[in-house]
């Protein structure tokens, strides 16, 4: 047999301790990355330029740059001064995890408040006046009207970038944590059986895709009802 | 026959044995981020103790080597799939390794240690560390031995895909100490900047189990023209002095060890 | 200040520019056929094209750089053992990171360009034809140069995906810019410097594709009147 799987079943429980790794990354990366995200898409929608010149400097430089450089300046930059290291934030930042978040939640953040922002500006106008005409002020149509709405509409390519933070998340593996990815590799450096180790990897990733992408279709068919094609 | 022709026949078989030298370029793997056995100098070019003999034993060889700078835990691979010849970067022979490549003899041998905090005290590794956090290098010995010895007494053991991302984070207080080669960690850590405060700490670890007969040039299993050659120029530049040449550039003892 | 690492890192960003255009180019036609692939009336052909976009955008590209690299290398050999051959094709790294990321980027294009050549209206594929232009012929004259301004978004898209995730490609050890940063880091124990040194040339690198993919995107829309709201 060319190919050895009996190492792969063996070594499943680190596979599945990987899973478990990837979607706690996933989820903490993705909540305060969107708790983020909102207040940079109103940033971005606002008409006073300096905020709004803010909000866009940020996300430009974020989007601009690459994922790992974002991790490796947070993970071994940051912990290069010895300042840092004697500050109040030291018991976070030393830990891989929290580094792995804090970078991943910063990224997300930028990119989906370019999307809620997308969402927010492409409002169908007649949405706006008639809040206006029944007398609302500003918080209550962004809290009542404006969110909600930009946020169902922004559930497809939301979805979109879900998927893509949680192939991201196999960076975290660079930094010593042990993902998917991170168990692929100890595998694969323990039997020298790279391509087994990373097919397991792949395959896990594929069936993670799959259900998060399901999810989303349940999520859209219960957010976006009002979008489906009429049944009679 | 008389003397002269016999004498001039034997010259000519010198001659044409020196002539027939095998001139396809050898290929050697080296990790180049590993000082001071190899590493880059800022222009980018390779340098180190392990860079010096490999070019020392071509030169004793009579053949052309190129040089394929590489990630450590793709040096076996590499040279399963003959991406390279030989691997010539600080790697063990141990009996795991053995059973996937052939070895020439050693170049050298020196034992692990682990580096700390100054101050701390190792007894035995099994029981001081338990619970601590031990980094190492993915895929070298010291991560088999940690993997094998350390993690199932309960030390936690963290890895990396360079020994220098390792001492970064011992520095930074992610890990409570670090296993690795003892020259390379008091030349490229404790001796350094970086390493103020640090210390080489606890027992020479040196288990045969898993740290074998020292460094040796890793080849292709069953290839057993490249490993005699390289053995042969390795003892030859022990006896002619270019080995200590090479070993009193980057050290002030003997490294080849005596088993 | 980069402790005479800087030009051992430009040249790296040299090779990142090199690496990124000779990918993309791989990309694009890998992408033209997976987007006809998908759009063929044949089921098998339009089947095997969704695998390999579905497949290769399931799974990360760290994955599939480790994968096709090592793991690629790897099983090559095994069967070439089995076969009882000795013999094996080296592959450079350089040309290695361009079929890894250009076979990724493949994928991600063909649904840019499928999306693309779905815009453009039926009308201009049937009055190709009823001119008595050959299939190749409307596919070439009437629906590439369309195809263009419609990809142009995705398009610049994937390429600034592409330009960043040329970084991974320091994992599998290609000299570019991302690698030589981790050696001057590793050598001087300074990663906050050289990380932030290269986030800065990325960041310039994306600035200088968006204003050309810009000027790109008004030359190919010139007939078109802009949409005012």
């Amino acid at each position: 047999m060319i190919l050895d799987y009996n190492v792969i079943w063996e070594n499943l429980p680190l596979y599945f301790g990987g899973a478990l790794v990837t979607l706690k990354v996933l989820l903490i990366s993705l909540f305060f990355g969107l708790m983020l995200a909102i207040p940079l898409a109103l940033m971005r929608v606002s008409r006073s330029p300096l905020i709004n010149f803010a909000a866009w400097l940020y996300t430009y430089v974020i989007r601009g740059t690459p994922m790992l450089v974002q991790l490796f300046l947070i993970y071994f930059g940051l912990a290069q001064f010895e300042t840092v290291r004697q500050s109040v934030l030291w018991p976070y930042l030393s830990s891989a995890t929290f580094c792995a978040c804090l970078a991943f939640a910063i990224n997300t953040g930028a990119y989906s408040a370019e999307l809620l922002a997308g969402s927010l500006k492409s409002i169908p106008h007649g949405e706006i006046e008639a809040a206006k005409a029944m007398g609302m002020s500003r918080a209550t149509l962004y809290r009542r009207i404006l969110l909600p709405s930009a946020l169902r509409r922004v559930l497809p390519q939301y979805s979109n970038e879900v998927l893509m933070m949680m192939q991201t998340t196999s960076l975290a593996s660079i930094v010593t944590l042990v993902d998917i990815t991170g168990a692929a590799r100890t595998v694969s450096a323990r039997y020298y059986l790279p391509f087994e180790a990373f097919i397991t990897a792949a395959v896990f990733y594929l069936i993670l895709t799959f259900i998060l992408t399901r999810l989303f279709k349940l999520a859209e068919r219960r957010w976006l009802a009002y979008q489906a094609p009429r049944k009679h | 026959m008389n003397k002269t022709v016999l004498l001039g026949a034997l010259a000519l078989c010198a001659f044409s044995f020196v002539a027939r030298a095998d001139d396809a370029p050898l290929r050697i793997g080296i990790e180049a981020a590993y000082p001071p056995f190899s590493m880059k100098t800022p222009e980018g070019e390779i340098s180190g103790f392990d860079y010096d003999i490999g070019n020392a034993l071509c030169e004793e060889m009579k053949i052309k080597c190129t040089w394929v700078v590489q990630e450590f835990d793709g040096m076996i691979p590499s040279l399963k799939v003959r991406k390279v010849d030989a691997v010539l970067s600080s790697m063990s022979i141990t009996e795991d390794r053995l059973k996937s490549v052939d070895f020439s003899k050693k170049y050298y041998h020196t034992p692990g240690k682990f580096a700390m905090k100054a101050g701390n005290v190792i007894n035995d590794p099994l029981v001081d560390l338990k619970g601590k956090r031990v980094g190492v290098q993915r895929s070298s010995t010291y991560d088999r031995f940690a993997t094998q010895k350390l993690e199932t007494a309960g030390v936690v053991v963290v890895r990396y895909s360079t020994q220098s991302e390792a001492f970064l984070d011992l520095v930074s207080g992610r890990l409570d100490a670090t296993l690795a080669d003892i020259i390379y960690t008091d030349e490229s850590f404790i001796k350094t900047p970086l390493g103020q405060g640090y210390a080489l700490v606890g027992p020479d670890i040196n288990d045969p189990a898993f740290f074998g007969r020292g460094a040796g040039i890793a080849v292709r299993k069953g290839d057993k023209a490249n490993a005699d050659r390289l053995s042969a120029a390795i003892d030859a530049i022990r006896t002619n002095g270019k080995y200590e040449q090479v070993m009193t550039k980057y050290f002030t003892y003997d490294i080849y060890g005596q088993r | 200040m980069l402790h005479g690492y800087g030009s051992s890192i430009l040249e790296g960003a040299w090779l990142t520019v090199n690496l990124a255009l000779t990918s993309m180019a791989l990309a694009i036609v890998l992408g033209l056929i997976g987007a006809t692939l998908r759009l063929s009336p044949v089921k098998w052909l339009a089947r095997s094209g969704e695998a390999y976009t579905t497949v290769i955008r399931g799974i990360p590209d760290l994955v599939l750089i480790l994968l096709i690299f090592y793991g690629g290398q790897d099983l090559v050999n095994r069967i070439a053992l089995a076969l009882g051959s000795t013999d094996y094709i080296d592959i450079n790294p350089f040309v290695a990171g361009v079929c890894t990321m250009g076979f990724i980027f493949g994928a991600y294009l063909s649904e840019t360009f499928r999306g693309a050549f779905m815009a453009i209206p039926k009308g201009q594929i049937e009055a190709g034809l009823a001119y008595g232009m050959s299939n190749g012929q409307v596919f070439w004259r009437i629906l590439v140069p369309q195809m263009v301004r419609f990809a142009l978004p995705g398009f610049t898209n994937n390429w600034l995906v592409l330009t960043k995730s040329t970084a991974l490609i320091s994992v599998i050890g290609l000299q570019d810019m991302m690698f030589k940063a981790k050696s001057a880091a590793d050598a001087t124990h300074e990663p906050f410097t050289f990380f932030l040194a290269v986030a800065g040339l990325y960041l310039m690198l994306t600035s200088v594709s968006l204003l050309v993919l810009r000027f790109l995107g008004k030359h190919y829309s010139a007939s078109i009147k802009a949409v005012e709201l």
